[in-house]
């Protein structure tokens, strides 16, 4: 062991910075989330404003997709997986037993790391989230609301004349976009993307960079990613994740130009990670 | 980096040490491909080689030998009073009639040991088909028709040369006193080979020539939708159940292992469970399409579940995930995204599991399948048998006529296989998608 990752693992791991936010959309407190008998998440505590972005980074496998993937229970699937402490989506416990998480995946979203179209038609990708919730009482308010999610999403100009080709047959950065539009389809509150930009080139990551931004009136957004420059330039606040532990949390500026943290620092400026 | 001789030596005696062996690797190829070409030519040689033994002796099958003699349907024999009624006309002697243009047509037969043979050379069906012929074109009656006598299966065989004519007589099944009208016959062109429709619309029968397929195939047909109707759903439902939904723990661990043990018990097992559950218990008639079908339905289980499964687990979870992150609930995301991308897998599962149970034959024994029915059933509790139990009766029957019809029906179920397994083809064409 090196002497600096010696220093490192004997460092606090206490969180560094005010995890809390005024009025949160959704609030964290001491979460933790086992596989079997491997703890994954050490009590995070960590609140998503409203209309902000939250850029979670850190190095693989330090749990800022597993801390995501507990704001929507997509966790549930997973076997052996448990969760333990509070989340709060507008002040409702989301891991209460009595709640159901279908509609809450409707409150919350989630856009994932490939873009995993349905293999239908763009128009059926967008309208599948609408007509399974009852969204809308008619085809043409279905038009509609398929219109202004494709608009949202930055893609209406651009697929307008084939929504009935598959959604599959477009390039990753518009199947992105699409599932982005299928995401907000459903009008949900917070829209988590892990890592949406991890499988598309440098123009249409700067795409959906813009389209976050924009989405941001609207929604607030927890994003994970791997690039330190995204979670610059898209986000207000950023998490900097260590080996199941939350680190340091903080204004994006604070963050990036002014680390608190020893491992923060170290991180960003590529020392490790 | 700073001196180049040490790293290049080492560098050239890689290449060459890779070049020796690169010759090696070629010739496994080599040696690879050629054993991999020589498997697929034996199989298809003996593919060919079942083919080509039972086209060989089952075409002539197809054809069936009838006499053409003039016969006097005399109005004072069939309808007396003129009524025209069909069903007087229906209890007429055929069989007289037969038997007088057979006398009429060969009037040096005086003995009656030779009426007798002689007798015997038209069907015993002969007489029902003509009545049928006569019901069908009431006109003919009062006139002397030249009709098609359905032969006999032993001048059946004669004419197809089945029976050697120069054998000496003793050795021979047909006499030469009848071999005698045979030829008399074939030299006037009285005797032809016509296309074989009774094997089509009959059942089977005692006599050869009177032997249809027609009985089997239905018994087959309604058999097999059954198992469809009942394993497909019942298969596909246990496989989502498992794949999707059961916890991953011992009990559904120990029901993995019993399913994959299950395809593989001998299907003659599931015979006498059928026997000793369905009939015994249950009080299900034997001997129909719906105890087989649940027999058959127990056999193929196995397999539709496991192919299912093994389709579910090829659809990425990334759709999974996709439908469960837009909101849609477990069963939705099964049945809207998983299901359809999975279907052609599970489909192709099934025809494979309705192929083994169009050709099974051992369980069906066991409950009754193997019994004497000359109907053609009608529904999913009359009486039947099936293609491979009919076969298997044929193949056991000593006259000569059935080794024609046995592998004759064994192409008609070669056929069917045929076709079911490029609908597997076609469908699975049709319902695939990419992702």
């Amino acid at each position: 062991m090196r002497s600096g990752e010696l220093a490192r693992s004997q460092e606090s791991r206490e969180t560094v910075g005010d995890y809390s936010v005024p009025d949160a959309r959704m609030r964290c407190r001491d979460v933790e989330v086992w596989y079997g008998d491997k703890r994954a998440i050490h009590g995070v505590s960590l609140d998503l404003g409203r209309n902000e972005v939250l850029s979670m980074i850190g190095p693989s496998g330090c749990g800022k997709s597993t801390f995501l993937r507990c704001l929507n229970r997509m966790n549930d699937t997973i076997d052996g997986c448990r969760v333990s402490g509070s989340i709060q989506l507008d002040g409702e416990e989301i891991y209460d037993r009595a709640l159901d998480p279908v509609p809450l995946r409707a409150r919350v979203g989630m856009v994932f790391q490939k873009p995993n179209p349905f293999p239908k038609s763009i128009y059926e990708n967008v309208a599948y989230g609408p007509r399974i919730h009852g969204l809308t009482n008619n085809k043409t308010e279905l038009d509609a609301l398929v219109e202004t999610s494709l608009r949202k999403a930055g893609l209406w100009d651009e697929v307008k004349d084939r929504l009935d080709a598959p959604g599959t047959g477009l390039s990753g950065g518009q199947q992105q976009r699409l599932c982005i539009a299928r995401t907000i389809a459903v009008s949900p509150e917070v829209i988590l993307m892990d890592e949406p930009c991890s499988a598309l080139d440098p123009i249409a990551t700067a795409i959906i960079e813009e389209l976050i931004d924009e989405l941001r009136a609207n929604y607030s957004i927890a994003i994970v990613t791997h690039s330190m420059q995204q979670a610059a330039r898209v986000s207000q606040r950023t998490a900097y994740f260590h080996l199941g532990d939350l680190i340091e949390v903080g204004e994006t500026n604070q963050i990036f130009t002014n680390p608190q943290h020893r491992l923060t620092e170290d991180y960003i400026t590529g020392r490790f990670g | 980096m700073t001196d180049q001789t040490p790293a290049s030596a080492p560098n050239q005696r890689t290449i060459d040490a890779v070049n020796t062996s690169l010759k090696r690797r070629r010739a496994k190829e080599r040696r690879f491909r050629r054993l991999g070409a020589a498997a697929v030519a034996l199989g298809l040689l003996f593919v060919a080689l079942l083919f080509t033994d039972i086209i060989a002796k089952g075409h002539t099958a197809f054809q069936q030998t009838y006499i053409k003699l003039p016969v006097a349907l005399e109005r004072a024999q069939i309808d007396p009073e003129g009524s025209g009624s069909a069903e007087v006309i229906a209890r007429a002697n055929y069989l007289g009639i037969i038997r007088a243009a057979l006398r009429e047509h060969f009037p040096e037969v005086t003995a009656r040991r030779d009426k007798r043979a002689l007798y015997q050379m038209v069907s015993v069906g002969a007489p029902q088909l003509l009545r049928d012929r006569v019901l069908a074109d009431p006109a003919l009656i009062g006139t002397t028709a030249e009709v098609w006598l359905l032969a006999d299966d032993d001048i059946d065989m004669v004419v197809k040369g089945y029976i050697d004519r120069d054998l000496p007589e003793s050795e021979r099944r047909v006499k030469d006193r009848t071999l005698g009208w045979i030829e008399r016959l074939e030299a006037e062109g009285r005797i032809a080979k016509r296309f074989n429709t009774i094997f089509f619309t009959n059942g089977t029968s005692r006599e050869p020539e009177l032997a249809g397929i027609a009985g089997a195939l239905a018994g087959s047909f309604y058999t097999l939708a059954l198992t469809l109707l009942l394993s497909f759903p019942i298969g596909v439902g246990a496989a989502i159940y498992l794949e999707e939904f059961a916890p991953k723990n011992r009990w559904t661990d120990v029901i993995e292992v019993n399913i994959n043990n299950l395809a593989a018990v001998p299907s003659i097992v599931f015979g006498l469970l059928g026997l000793a559950v369905f009939i015994g218990i249950f009080g299900v008639p034997r001997s129909t399409p719906l105890v087989a079908a649940l027999v058959l339905t127990l056999m193929t289980l196995p397999t539709i579940i496991i192919s299912s499964r093994a389709a579910l687990k090829s659809v990425p979870p990334s759709i999974r995930e996709a439908a469960l992150g837009v909101g849609a609930s477990p069963l939705q995301t099964q049945f809207h995204h998983v299901l359809p991308l999975a279907l052609p897998g599970m489909l192709t599962g099934a025809i494979i599991g309705m192929a083994q149970a169009l050709g099974e034959t051992a369980p069906l024994l066991m409950i009754g399948m193997i019994a004497f029915i000359v109907d053609v059933p009608a529904g999913f509790t009359d009486p039947a048998t099936v293609l491979p139990v009919q076969i298997f009766l044929w193949a056991d029957s000593p006259e000569r006529g059935f080794v024609e019809r046995t592998s004759a029906a064994i192409m008609v179920l070669l056929a069917f296989l045929i076709l079911m397994n490029l609908a597997a083809v076609l469908l699975r064409r049709r319902f695939e998608r990419r992702w």
